[in-house]
């Protein structure tokens, strides 16, 4: 339906539902982030990222009309935000902030059918229809459980979800969030995600979020928008933003690491001579690098081919890793130096039992490791 | 549920209805001269009774007076229980009746001297004139003072600030009402007129009824500005509504019982606990009626317990009314720590 149509526009050109013009945002009349430039399609999904008071809720914010546009235009579907009328506006767009919702003897119910008004008559009473929404907004978010709880009883993960009820009870064709996921447990964090996906997928929602799980930003959107503090630093699909060491620089990672193809984290590594020779491969090292960074003694490993599941772990947190090229045989070259850097070890931890074919390599190293009377540590 | 509420809400209000008219009788009723039920009857009916003029001079208008200014009161503490999204504000707590007081006593003086007669259209606006100016201050503050009970405090301040005003005026007015000048400052309904009850009657009705109809944004102010602005509700209109209309309140009832401590704080929170449940569109009408109650129920101790000698409303008020802030208090402090 309206969907379909959006992606294709007119004469093949992308139409943005969602779009702005050199937008700038601030506070009190000082421009904060300038020049944002913003096109999204009907039913896409933009993570918005960057470090702690980069400015992502003041975009938000001046998305919603929360905050006066410094300059620059936000248009929904082709209107500008500025000439709509609030009711109008409510019957497009629905928040879910970080502010906590104010209420008094109100239940879960109560709070979700808030999002009824801009839809209600001069004195808000709710009508059949209504009731039916907010029963299906609460039964798409499994809250209906808890419908005559009191809101100010709940927990942090029950409110953020009746906050999504709400939401969705007002019928939006977009949906800002700021920070929908932080107080969620993992299960939580993905089902919250998945409704979001859902609604997508059924109504063509657009939705315009920051998130700080860079894991689940990566995963779920079809944009990101990186912010830096200063400016929109870059926009674009999470493959082109999620570059190898891009995120360190963006938030200035200074101890740790992220990496961006697995979105996953490691601390910083252990410093110092180094007298651990690690012995992997397959996945099977990755808990010894962990534990040996808890204990702050550095290491070496190999020989890992550079497509192994040990390799981006080992790469953030070894001193030195021996690694070939994926799908090629060991050099002799690599051999001779993980026998050389062996050499020099006091320890091996061995995390393999037995070797595959291509690595007879890493076998010799462990037998070359016992024949020199070295401390050897089977963890398997 | 939405049963079972529906039959709460029905209750509570039956049972405020039947307390104003049960009150309204008794204040009628009771007094160092008793009249009769079947005598108001009789007299209603247009039959003379022995004391006509105390019945209908003298009690009726006092009690309406009660009555209306009563329900007011606490409209305006609610209207400003929910501006402040504070719910230990209130027209004398905030300074409000006192900056109407003040300004009231000023004209009064000054017109009485000229021998003018003051209307109550007068007095209105000069309550009202008196009621921004402390409004002003308390906003002004507001903006200063993210903290709740310092905003409480400074109201408190201009509070006495103003009535230390009052009664210099008062003090040195030499005049020979001097006397129901000081009455009045103290806050009493008596000596109430027929005429006053029309204006007030005019004023807070018309008053009300706007209220009333701004029932919705209410609702949606109520759960924070950012969330009520996302459902297209116009703050900045809605609280220049607000400051208005909740002066204009005060204003009227400082222009014709001088200020009355407490009711505006702790009514909406009896009402409340009553209905279970905050919603504008219920709280406006209650709290208008929990109002009235409470003080024809004050009135009527402040009139009888110590006959002939009458104590000034706000005694009595303070009595009952303070206690129920400090209710509040301990409340909301046990809610945040849970």
């Amino acid at each position: 339906m309206g969907y379909d149509k959006a992606k294709q526009g007119e004469g093949g050109i992308v139409k943005y539902y969602f779009k702005t013009e050199s937008l700038s945002v601030g506070y009190h009349n000082k421009p904060i982030i300038k020049d944002i430039e913003i096109g999204l399609e009907k039913g896409e999904i933009l993570t918005l990222i960057g470090p702690n008071g980069a400015g992502k809720s003041t975009v938000l914010k001046s998305i919603a009309k929360q905050l006066a546009l410094i300059a620059g235009t936000i248009y929904l579907d082709e209107q500008s935000v500025e000439n709509m009328s609030g009711t109008e506006l409510s019957q497009n767009m629905a928040v879910v902030l970080t502010e906590r919702l104010r209420t008094e003897m109100m239940t879960c119910e109560d709070v979700v059918a808030t999002g009824r008004y801009p839809y209600t008559g001069r004195f808000g009473i709710l009508s059949e229809s209504d009731r039916h929404v907010v029963k299906e907004a609460m039964e798409l978010v499994h809250v209906t459980a808890i419908k005559e709880q009191d809101f100010t009883r709940i927990s942090d993960g029950q409110r953020q979800r009746v906050m999504l009820a709400r939401a969705i009870c007002q019928e939006p064709e977009i949906i800002i969030l700021d920070e929908p996921t932080s107080y969620l447990d993992v299960k939580y964090k993905l089902e919250f995600l998945s409704i979001l996906q859902e609604m997508r997928k059924k109504k063509g929602l657009t939705v315009i979020m920051s998130l700080h799980e860079l894991d689940l930003a990566e995963r779920v959107s079809d944009k990101i928008l990186c912010i830096d503090g200063k400016r929109v630093d870059r926009f674009g699909k999470p493959e082109d933003v999620f570059e190898q060491g891009y995120i360190s620089k963006l938030f200035s990672i200074e101890s740790g690491s992220f990496d961006e193809e697995n979105g996953s984290m490691e601390l910083e590594p252990a410093k110092g001579e180094v007298k651990v020779f690690v012995i992997a491969s397959g996945g099977t090292g990755r808990n010894v690098y962990r534990r040996l960074q808890r204990q702050g003694v550095p290491f070496i490993t190999g020989i890992l081919p550079q497509n192994d599941l040990d390799y981006p772990v080992a790469r953030v947190l070894a001193t030195d890793v021996i690694v070939t090229e994926a799908f090629e045989p060991i050099t002799e070259e690599q051999i001779r130096k993980a026998r050389k850097r062996l050499a020099a070890c006091d320890k091996i931890i061995c995390c393999k039992e037995t070797f595959g074919t291509l690595e007879q390599a890493n076998m010799e190293l462990l037998e070359f490791a016992k024949e020199s009377g070295k401390e050897i540590e089977m963890n398997c | 549920m939405q049963h079972s509420r529906k039959i709460r809400y029905v209750i509570a209000f039956l049972l405020l209805g039947i307390s104003v008219l049960v009150f309204v009788a008794m204040n009628v009723c009771i007094g160092t001269v008793k009249i009769s039920l079947e005598d108001i009857m009789v007299s209603i009916g247009g039959q003379q009774i022995n004391n006509s003029r105390i019945l209908w001079d003298i009690r009726m208008p006092r009690t309406m007076a009660a009555m209306i200014l009563g329900g007011a009161l606490a409209l305006a503490g609610y209207l400003l229980q929910t501006f402040f999204h504070n719910s230990i504000v209130g027209p004398f707590v905030l300074g409000i009746s006192s900056g109407a007081k003040m300004v009231v006593a000023l004209v009064m003086v000054f017109l009485m001297g000229q021998a003018i007669r003051v209307s109550s259209v007068t007095l209105i606006a000069a309550a009202f004139l008196g009621a921004m100016i402390s409004m002003g201050f308390v906003l002004l503050m507001s903006r200063k003072v993210k903290n709740m009970s310092m905003l409480v405090v400074s109201g408190v301040m201009i509070g006495y600030i103003c009535s230390a005003v009052t009664e210099l005026v008062v003090t040195f007015a030499n005049d020979a009402e001097i006397v129901n000048l000081h009455n009045w400052s103290r806050g009493s309904f008596s000596g109430m007129t027929w005429d006053n009850v029309l204006v007030m009657a005019v004023v807070i009705a018309l008053t009300f009824v706007i209220v009333f109809f701004m029932a919705k944004p209410l609702d949606a102010y109520q759960l924070g500005e950012s969330y009520a602005q996302n459902m297209g509700v116009n703050i900045r209109v809605l609280r220049v509504a607000l400051v208005i209309l909740s002066s204009i309140l005060s204003a009227c009832i400082v222009a014709f019982a001088g200020p009355i401590s407490f009711v505006g704080v702790a009514v909406p929170h009896l009402v409340k606990s009553l209905l279970g449940s905050a919603k504008p569109i219920l709280m406006i009408p209650a709290c208008f009626l929990g109002g009235s109650v409470f003080c024809l129920f004050c009135d009527l101790l402040a009139r009888t317990m110590f006959a002939p000698t009458e104590l000034s409303i706000s005694t009595v008020t303070a009595v009952f009314g303070a206690p129920v802030v400090l209710w509040v208090m301990i409340r909301r402090s046990r809610e945040k720590v849970a």
